[in-house]
């Protein structure tokens, strides 16, 4: 069983490492592959716009995809090499879908550019934070753990007024993972640096880094580089080894014992997470004007002949990845995973790129993984709830997800559901819990869209019959005043008529009963017409209405 | 639904393990039983046993089940040892026969199988039994005499009236009862008493659900709240009247208090599963034993209590939510 020792945040598990720390964590270089894939979404947000053509030569750090919108971020050449296509291909994704990348052939020379898309910008303390932003906006970098969310965008929060806290997030706590840790072993001094950096882009007053207490090698490198640094504000701080500790809201959990509020960011409560080799990458980006186009990828498993922590080229084929390390063992391969065993998503095949986010490739053997399993009914034991790092009640999220009670998921908080995974590793019934949640949530997500359209559309409906009701009234409005007119006229003449008539009776004067029937047969001309032009119009106004 | 999302990791303990586990816990205790009771309680085991096993092949295959994966999953399995712990030894053999097939077709398969039926299946048997069949449920043979004196009629299905009066007597929580009836006072009667199997078969059951705690198998939450809710009331009405009512040690130490606690209050999928549900599912058992014990007609009141806080889980989970991360408290920023 797991073991129990509590680590800053209430459930997770103890789990085997399985980690390639120390010695055997070094990186290397993985070979250049002979085609590159950049999807345009590699990031959160919109996907970046292509914009080279087919047959262009770029070198390494040309741009090849600008970022479009705010939420965006630009991909760069991680080669040189010759644009080869602009397509669909499949990307590395849950959904397994294809989307747009360019496809890049390489030539094998590996020739940077020239002169650097930017000025590298050695002293940043006299810089404005514009400039820096721009810097690491033109840069692409986008967080490193995984998220691939634009740190432009994270860096430049509306209010920096209140923001107390800097974290960098080393702590790996998934099993198989170690290219955090390697990224400390080998750049402690650059991660540092770009501590100090992000610290003062945002105006944080102290910077936490914080590293799990198995990985002593890491501890060291970074705690002697921030000891060089001679930046006091600069704390390397140990934390449990724990799952899931390198939750960004564990974590702040951990090192603060606040909580990010629900649904919120932790820059509600004053603090920024950044991935320890996001900060590396950005003062490469500062300091050195380089894009990223290389990130460490952790390759593992018991599927894979010797496990290792790579440098890789943005765009690499998994599979090249796979043959520098030995190629598949004899084992046999259960699952190849892109991440760790808790929330890694699985790869229908090896031709897929490794994208920014990409940081671990899990070769996953009988031994590391599960099988397919038939899950069991819920014998509503409970240790999903005492594992939840969120607090949650994973066993009724569960119930009512799959009765499609979706409101009720939301009463129990869903949407807190961080998707770590403990409850379902724990549960004795095999149930795929996280399936279901993300089954809820997107569920909710559509029929949230769908309320906003059909809100919209009825919104337009609305606004329509309010405009026919009003051309009505304004219609009825004149065809009144049209027949008061009229009636005005015909009294006048009715009038002038009776006076005719009563000048003419004065002469000759008949009984009082035969004057009205004689009155009513007899319609003057003038009237009768006038009445029949009324008739007229009305009905054409009629027929416009009804037009 | 397979599974195409993570974790991918080997999952550590299955159902049929959770259920093993159950089983081997309960083996001190049952071999204390056994001792104490004599081999006519083995006799039980296997009649219930049977009932539970034949009832739940029978009713997977008309449901169309997996047979193979439910019938050995352990649970029916458990019921039936649960069961037939607690029924007296040498009944009639078709009792703990229906008994054991009543729990499991009625408590159990009726509501849909495992993990589905809000009622407790072995108590649900249990109480069947003690309504239906009231006399044998109640006749217990004295502590320690189970194995000298064999009711050898038993077999042949006719034991003489005489034998079983000579071989049984009331158990403590049943003699204190009649005891009060006629007026005497537990002062006269508890010196009385024997204290030495209760206290090894108390003894037995809870070194079975230490090692449940410490696989972590079972949480305390319900034997604790449990054992507290027959305290305190023990407690206080002992302090008021120690002639009319038991302490503490008398509640906790007699009748099925400590196996109840720790293997029947304890069944996951009857009772309640939120933490601090747990505490009041488990106190509510405790307080409804003792008033059972203290004001009611049946000799102990576990089986009672548990059927009766199964009805009030829904209620109770429903108004017991965890606090969630980043709710309740207010989150403000550091100045």
């Amino acid at each position: 069983m797991f073991g129990r020792a509590k680590a800053g945040f209430p459930g997770g598990l103890a789990l085997p490492g399985h980690k390639l720390y120390g010695e055997a964590g070094r990186t290397r270089a993985a070979p250049l592959p002979d085609e590159l894939v950049f999807p345009l979404g590699q990031h959160v947000g919109q996907a970046a716009t292509p914009v080279v053509q087919v047959g262009d030569r770029v070198r390494r750090g040309d741009l090849l995809a600008a970022a479009e919108g705010f939420v965006s971020a630009a991909i760069h050449a991680s080669t040189s090499g010759e644009i080869r296509a602009i397509e669909e291909r499949p990307i590395p994704h849950a959904s397994g879908l294809s989307a747009l990348c360019i496809v890049l052939a390489a030539d094998g020379e590996d020739r940077g550019r020239e002169a650097p898309l930017w000025t590298p910008q050695a002293d940043w303390q006299d810089l404005p934070r514009e400039e820096l932003l721009a810097c690491i906006r033109q840069a692409g970098i986008v967080g490193l753990g995984g998220a691939a969310f634009p740190a432009a965008v994270k860096l430049n929060p509306k209010d920096t007024a209140h923001v107390g806290t800097l974290i960098l997030n080393g702590a790996e706590c998934e099993p198989y993972i170690s290219c955090d840790g390697a990224a400390m072993l080998e750049d402690a001094p650059a991660i540092v640096a770009g501590a100090r950096l992000l610290a003062y882009l945002i105006r944080a007053r102290e910077v936490q880094i914080a590293i799990e207490d198995h990985n002593p090698s890491a501890l060291e490198a970074m705690r002697a580089a921030a000891k060089d640094s001679g930046d006091r504000a600069v704390k390397v701080v140990p934390v449990p080894s724990r799952y899931p500790q390198g939750g960004e809201r564990q974590l702040i959990q951990t090192l603060t014992g606040r909580e990010v509020p629900s649904e919120g960011l932790p820059i509600d409560i004053g603090i920024v997470v950044h991935n320890v080799a996001t900060a590396a990458a950005i003062w490469r980006a500062v300091t050195a004007a380089e894009p990223l186009t290389e990130r460490i990828v952790t390759v593992t498993g018991s599927g894979v002949r010797a496990p290792a922590n790579l440098r890789v080229r943005i765009g690499t084929p998994i599979r090249t990845l796979i043959e520098a390390c030995g190629g598949y063992s004899e084992a046999g391969v259960q699952r190849l995973l892109l991440g760790g065993p808790m929330m890694g998503v699985a790869l229908a095949d090896d031709a897929l790129p490794i994208v920014k986010g990409s940081n671990c490739i899990l070769v996953g053997g009988s031994e590391d993984l599960a099988p397919p399993v038939e899950p069991m009914p819920c014998i509503r034991c409970g240790d999903c709830v005492s594992v939840c790092p969120a607090g949650l009640l994973p066993q009724q999220l569960y119930w009512h997800a799959r009765a499609k009670e979706f409101d009720k998921t939301q009463t129990l908080n869903l949407f807190d559901c961080i998707e770590c995974g403990c409850c379902a590793q724990v549960c004795p019934s095999d149930i795929p819990l996280v399936q279901y949640y993300r089954y809820a949530k997107t569920e909710i997500r559509l029929a949230e869209q769908e309320k906003i359209k059909a809100d919209q559309a009825r919104a337009r409906h609305e606004f329509r019959q309010q405009r026919l009701e009003r051309e009505k009234r304004e219609k009825e409005e004149a065809r009144r005043r049209k027949r008061e007119q009229l009636a005005a006229k015909q009294a006048a003449q009715k009038a002038k008529a009776e006076a005719e008539a009563a000048a003419a009776s004065a002469d000759n004067p008949a009984p009082a009963g035969a004057k009205e029937p004689a009155q009513a047969e007899q319609t003057p001309p003038a009237v009768a017409a006038a009445q029949a032009r009324a008739r007229r119009q009305q009905a054409a106004a009629r027929d416009e209405d009804q037009s | 639904m397979a599974v195409q999302s993570s974790p991918w990791l080997r999952r550590p303990r299955g159902v049929p393990a959770v259920m093993g586990h159950v089983l081997l816990a309960l083996l001190p205790g049952t071999a204390v039983a056994v001792w104490v009771w004599g081999p006519g309680l083995l006799l039980n085991l296997a009649l219930v046993a049977l009932g539970a096993l034949a009832t739940e092949a029978l009713l997977l295959r008309w449901r169309g089940r997996p047979l193979q994966r439910h019938l050995f999953d352990g649970s029916a399995l458990l019921t039936a040892i649960l069961l037939g712990l607690s029924l007296p030894p040498w009944l009639p053999w078709w009792q703990p026969l229906l008994g054991g097939a009543f729990a499991i077709a009625i408590g159990k398969q009726l509501f849909g199988g495992l993990g589905y039926n809000p009622f407790n299946p072995a108590m649900l048997g249990y109480v069947m039994l003690l309504i239906s069949v009231p006399v044998s449920m109640t006749q217990w043979p004295q502590a320690g005499m189970g194995w000298g004196a064999l009711p050898l009629g038993y077999i042949a299905g006719d034991v003489p009236a005489g034998t079983l009066d000579g071989l049984t007597g009331a158990t403590p929580l049943d003699a204190v009862r009649s005891g009060l009836t006629q007026q005497r006072t537990l002062g006269e009667m508890l010196p009385g008493t024997p204290l030495t199997p209760a206290l090894w078969l108390a003894a037995a059951w809870a070194l079975g659900g230490a090692w449940l705690l410490f696989q972590r198998v079972i949480s305390w939450r319900i034997p604790v709240a449990m054992l507290a809710g027959m305290a305190l009331p023990a407690l206080i009405a002992s302090a008021i009247d120690p002639d009319r009512f038991a302490g503490v040690g008398f509640h906790w130490l007699y009748g099925a208090s400590i196996f109840g606690a720790l293997f029947i209050a304890t069944d996951p999928v009857s009772g309640s599963t939120t933490p601090r549900g747990r505490l009041i599912f488990g106190f509510g058992v405790g307080l409804l034993t003792w008033i059972i014990r203290s004001f009611g007609g049946y000799p102990d009141g576990v089986a009672f209590a548990v059927l009766l806080m199964n009805i009030a889980v829904p209620l109770i989970d429903a108004h017991t939510p965890t606090r969630v991360y980043g709710t309740g408290k207010a989150q403000t920023p550091r100045p």
